[in-house]
């Protein structure tokens, strides 16, 4: 429905070692339950067409995705629009097998941030090893941009999805503006 | 007098002049110059007033141990005070001024002080100002913090921006010295990921002034090779202007980046506080040289040897035309070789030894034709602003002055000091080294990590080695030791060849001559910056502050800016000779991060102005702006306070808001109220153990007001709990609750009842919540259309499922304001469009947004608490007269036991009333109710205090809530409440509900 906007209506930065902006609304649905059990799996699986992440890791494609946030916990990422008939598959699948998913888009706001500065932004807010040889394609990482939470992970090179609450989408998106400023390459990467 | 050499210079590029100002007057350098070596090359060689007796004092080192040439550094937003001109590098426009001076540098009424000398000696103030008591106060206060700190705060805001960054590696190298870059090299030789810290702008450390051979070439050739081979490898990251400031626990360390204080103009932030796990750290930090303790040691003129040596070497800037070298070690006849070598001319060397053999340093001394006394010392320095010459004597003596010699100069050294800070920091140990006496550090005794294992190793001089051959080949060794702790097989390659040159063994002198009286003694100073004196520790020692660690606190010896980079040692062997026991008896002060001042805005980092503090907004956030929202903070949400009109004050909205609300309709955004979901078979016995009511039996569709207590039995937080499905609750949280309590719920799933089948998720910013509060307001649903919101079909506290106005909804009937409400939770980014839907079907029904103080008097009127204002931590439920709402059938709820508690069942716990002043007026907020006779701090005895307190539009009159005591048993009684404005009200306890008791309006 158009009146559905997100949190910063798409937002684009481009004035610095990186390019920051707003994606649309995305579908997010948090998964809890027993990562390990047949109904957990079979809900999440089946939802997305990923297969089941490790710790750490996220399997992702276009809008669709399985991200690892706990041992007890999965983000799952939808299509907007296909949330609802997502959960119901989900709640199906999981029949009386003892989880909760729940729809979350509507909580969060989801930035990319993209360039050869990605990286060296990302490191002067998150207290996460960015090396090559720690973190690459594939990675989740769960964790905190400067005072708040955000969760991140590589789609594709130089580039990064961060999601953050829907509330704190100005706050970060000030942050990844002033770790991006001009001249604050740090050249490290 | 000072002045720029025609010749020298290595650092300097005389193609670039810089023009640059101090207090006012304009001076040239040029690129490459320090401030300090610029002030020198202009003959600025006063650069500040002493901290306690004014006295003026010169630069007196070329590198971060400088303790005297403070500035205050650029102006307004650019300002900074204590800036050290030795280690700011100088750039065009640069503007200094000099510090700690009334009302000039040249002239100063403070310094009357220092004729005041011997009556402000150690622990001066702690004698003098403790008697009578009340004049502390009002006199002697006020005139310490007058007389207290070197530079001026800064008023205007930091004009610049910081950051932080988070590096990790597998082996970090503090310091670029000959020593680091060797120890880099071998340990990324290994394959390790290394990252080299340099504080200062260049690479070698003092190894290209202090000259030698490696491998057969000369070491400034040397440490270029290492740089260019370094900056080729990919696994190497080296950064200069960084100085590791401090490291701590788990291989933690802070590099403190200076990005752009040499280059204003440049785009970026102006310092990065770098953040580094590194699996192993290598402190090669050098070491410092450390004065001599003669009278007169302090006027200006009087320098460092090593620093005499970098000023001609590094800035071909003579401190002096003739310069007396005093020294106690062979270091210092490098100074003197250097100065004869420029052209300069060097008196004598006044050494206090008296050496078995002429070392070749004495020997290329005595055939550069300077005149050396053997046994001789410094009686004192001739001078007031600056040197005229010194006065010669016999180190063994007592002072008799054997000659005069005249000079504008004099360099001394009295040894040199491993930097042993960053080892030290996290628990390395010293031992003391008779040979140089000196600590340096107890390899054996390092700073260990998780694992026991040592995780910092010292090389080069910084572990005490001073030779070349010795500096390189334990830099190498520690290089690849590094590497195979950080888990890589280190190389085979061997150390390179370093010559040493063979010095004359150096002797300790504490104190000269060895035997100065007193008043030679109250002229040598120990800390130039808090004029600290050796007649200072050895009247702290007499009086019985035996602790280094006291002695410390009682002269302040090493308390200033420079945390005593030159004193603490010279202090200590003072202390320890008064106290008659060997120097490591007595110990070193402890040593903590930074290792010299960093920037309150790298610390900070990006954390400044709208990013100070996160704000969260809601959904609505830019309507309510939009909209005249004044608004207040509630925990990090922003809440509009009041929606203020044109012509209106913020008073005069609340009031109208308030009044609407009851006559017409109010929207409220609630969307930052806490929502948990709860699911699970056991969420209900779950939910049982949390809330102090039962929860267990709500039906689904249905709604519960409940209380929630701490394991203490303190009333933490409240909210209405909807049944969702058999499985599933809806709790809501408080605004400032929500984190709290679904961390509070994850604790006790996790912790103690890790075995039930329950599942919370906060979706507290999933939904706009939205309160559409009135008579009006079934109205304003119907209008929009969609679902049946009458009484029959959803009644009080229940909710459904449904669309209105063709928005997905939850909608539950429920009410914080006595009125018909309903809050209507949709999707957060469908939030807005649903508010502007609102408005429009509510513009014939009299709609009025309402804020959070409207919000407060409006459940004020119906006498229901507020957690924060009835509650405060320390209240039971009990106090707010919420007896119904602690289950009896329940056998056990988080609170239920400790409400067993004598003091809790005190039957004279202050308790909720309604309070009503008797002419209308408003209770002041927080104010108490005097009780008869005073308590034993001659304070008036209280009986109650006010929790909530308004105007009410409603009923024209102040009312209030307040806890009293037997408060429930009194209503009619009055009660006097004293103001902060001197007035007395007075008020009656009545009932707390002042607006429709049978709560008819709600149920409607």
């Amino acid at each position: 429905m158009s009146k559905a906007v997100s949190a910063l209506g798409g937002v684009t930065w481009t004035d610095g070692i990186a390019t920051v902006h707003e994606a649309p609304l995305q579908g997010m649905i948090t998964v809890r339950g027993d990562l390990t059990s047949k109904g957990v799996i079979k809900a999440a699986t089946g939802a997305t067409g990923m297969q089941m992440p490790a710790q750490g890791t996220a399997n992702c494609n276009g809008t669709k995705g399985l991200c690892w946030m706990s041992p007890d916990e999965l983000l799952v990422l939808c299509a907007y629009g296909d949330v609802a008939q997502v959960l119901d598959g989900m709640r199906a699948a999981l029949g009386d097998q003892h989880g909760l998913a729940v729809d979350v888009s509507d909580a969060r706001a989801l930035f990319r941030v993209a360039g050869k500065g990605a990286l060296e932004v990302m490191a002067k807010l998150a207290p996460v090893d960015f090396r090559p040889s720690a973190f690459g394609h594939g990675m989740f990482r769960r964790s905190r941009l400067a005072q708040v939470p955000a969760a991140f992970w590589m789609q594709e090179d130089d580039a990064f999805h961060v999601v953050c609450f829907r509330s704190q989408a100005q706050y970060v998106f000030d942050l990844l503006k002033a770790a991006g400023q001009k001249g604050s390459e740090v050249s490290i990467f | 007098m000072s002045t720029r050499l025609a010749t020298g210079g290595r650092l300097l590029n005389t193609d670039i002049p810089v023009s640059f100002t101090f207090n006012g007057k304009t001076l040239k350098g040029y690129a490459g110059d320090t401030l300090a070596s610029a002030l020198l090359a202009n003959d600025q060689m006063l650069v500040g007033r002493s901290f306690k007796y004014h006295r003026p004092r010169g630069i007196v080192a070329s590198g971060v141990e400088e303790p005297n040439a403070l500035v205050n550094l650029g102006t307004e937003g650019t300002f900074e005070p204590n800036q050290r001109a030795t280690t700011t590098e100088l750039f065009d426009g640069l503007r200094a001024t000099s510090q700690n001076h009334w009302p000039s540098l040249e002239f100063d009424v403070g310094a009357i002080n220092a004729k005041l000398s011997r009556f402000m000696p150690a622990g001066f103030y702690y004698k003098m100002f403790i008697h009578p008591r009340p004049l502390w106060k009002h006199v002697y206060e006020p005139f310490i913090r007058q007389a207290a700190g070197l530079g001026q705060a800064p008023k205007a805001r930091d004009a610049d921006r910081y950051e932080h960054f988070y590096a990790f590696c597998d082996v970090l190298v503090v310091g670029g010295g000959i020593a680091g870059l060797t120890a880099a090299k071998a340990a990324a030789a290994s394959g390790a990921e290394v990252i080299l810290l340099e504080q200062t702008a260049h690479w070698g450390g003092r190894a290209p002034v202090d000259g030698g051979h490696v491998d057969g070439a000369p070491v400034d050739k040397v440490v270029d090779e290492l740089v260019s081979e370094l900056s080729d490898m990919s696994n190497v990251t080296l950064r200069l202007r960084t100085m590791g400031a401090g490291v701590y626990d788990h291989g933690y360390v802070l590099g403190y980046e200076r990005l752009r204080d040499h280059a204003p103009a440049q785009d970026g932030p102006r310092h990065r506080l770098w953040r580094i796990r590194a699996r192993h750290t290598i402190t090669a930090t050098g070491a410092l040289e450390r004065p001599l303790s003669f009278a007169g040691n302090d006027i200006p003129g009087v320098m460092l040897a090593s620093a005499v040596r970098d000023y001609v070497v590094d800035y071909g800037v003579s401190v002096g035309d003739r310069t007396v070298v005093v020294t106690n070690n062979d270091d210092a006849y490098r100074s003197a070789l250097a100065l004869k070598q420029a052209g300069l001319d060097v008196p004598v060397i006044l050494d206090a030894r008296v050496p078995a053999f002429d070392s070749p340093l004495i020997e290329q001394a005595k055939a550069a034709g300077i005149r050396i006394l053997m046994g001789h010392g410094v009686a004192k320095v001739l001078g007031g602003k600056r040197v005229t010459g010194v006065a010669v004597c016999a180190q063994a003596g007592e002072g008799a002055v054997l000659e005069e010699i005249a000079c504008d100069a004099v360099a001394m050294s009295g040894g040199w000091s491993p930097v042993v800070h960053l080892w030290s920091h996290c628990g390395g140990k010293l031992h003391w080294d008779n040979d140089f006496a000196m600590f340096r550090p107890d390899v054996d005794k390092a700073p260990t990590g998780a694992d026991g294992s040592p995780f910092v190793s010292p090389a080069g001089s910084a572990n005490g080695h001073f030779g070349l051959a010795e500096i390189i080949g334990d830099a190498h060794a520690k290089g690849r030791s590094a590497a195979q702790a950080a888990g890589f097989a280190s190389s085979k390659r061997n150390a390179p060849d370093g010559e040493s040159v063979t010095e004359a063994p150096m002797a300790p002198v504490w104190l000269m001559p060895q035997g100065a009286g007193i008043a030679l003694r109250s002229k040598a100073w120990l800390d130039y910056q808090n004029d600290v004196k050796v007649s200072d520790v050895q009247l702290a020692a007499q009086e019985g502050f035996e602790s280094v660690e006291h002695a410390k606190r009682y002269t302040t010896l090493g308390m200033a800016t420079d945390q005593g980079k030159l004193s603490n040692i010279n202090g200590l062997a003072i202390l320890s000779d008064a106290l008659d026991q060997p120097i490591p008896q007595t110990g070193t002060t402890t040593f903590r991060p930074p290792y010299t001042p960093i920037s309150m805005g790298a610390i900070a980092g990006e954390a400044s102005r709208e990013l100070f503090q996160p704000i969260r907004r809601t959904p609505l956030h830019d309507w309510h702006t939009a909209n005249g929202a004044d608004f207040e903070p509630v925990g990090q949400w922003q809440r509009p306070y009041a929606y203020v009109r044109s012509g209106e004050s913020v008073h005069d909205a609340v009031m109208r808001e308030t009044k609407n609300v009851r006559d017409n309709l109010g929207l409220l955004d609630a969307s930052t109220l806490g929502k948990i979901v709860v699911k699970g078979p056991d969420a209900g016995r779950f939910l049982d153990m949390l809330y102090t009511n039962m929860m267990s039996t709500l039906k689904p569709g249905k709604c519960r007001y409940g209380l929630m207590c701490g394991e203490n039995g303190f009333l933490i937080d409240d909210g209405v709990v909807a049944r969702i499905d058999e499985d599933t609750f809806l709790c809501h949280t408080t605004t400032g609750g929500a984190e709290n309590i679904h961390g509070h719920m994850e604790e006790w799933l996790q912790t103690e009842w890790w075995d039930w089948k329950v599942y919370v998720a906060n979706v507290t910013e999933q939904y706009a919540q939205i309160a559409v509060v009135g008579p009006n307001a079934r109205a304003a649903l119907e209008a929009l259309g969609g679902m049946d919101v009458s009484k029959e079909a959803l009644g009080f506290m229940e909710w459904a499922d449904g669309t209105l106005g063709g928005f997905d909804a939850r909608v539950y009937r429920i009410s914080f304001s006595g009125e018909l409400s309903y809050e209507i939770a949709v999707k957060a980014s469908e939030g807005q469009a649903f508010w502007d839907a609102l408005l429009v079907v509510g513009e014939t029904l009299g709609v009025m947004p309402y804020g959070t103080e409207a919000l407060h008097i409006l459940r004020a009127e119906k006498g229901f608490i507020m957690i924060g204002d009835e509650t405060d931590g320390t209240v039971i439920p009990q106090d707010l007269g919420l007896h119904w709402a602690l289950s009896k059938k329940k056998e056990d709820y988080l609170g239920k036991r400790a409400h067993l508690r004598s003091h809790m069942a005190d039957p004279t716990r202050w308790q909720l009333v309604g309070l009503e002043t008797t002419d209308g007026s408003t209770l002041p907020d927080g104010a108490y109710a005097v009780a008869e006779g005073h308590n034993d701090n001659g304070q008036r005895n209280v009986q109650g205090r006010v929790t909530s307190t308004y105007h009410s539009p409603n009923l024209n009159k102040g009312i209030a809530m307040g806890l009293v005591l037997n408060g429930p048993d009194r209503m009619g009684e009055m009660l006097e409440f004293p103001g902060t404005d001197g007035k007395i009200y007075a008020a009656r306890i009545v009932n707390p509900v002042f607006y429709d008791p049978e709560g008819d309006k709600q149920n409607v």
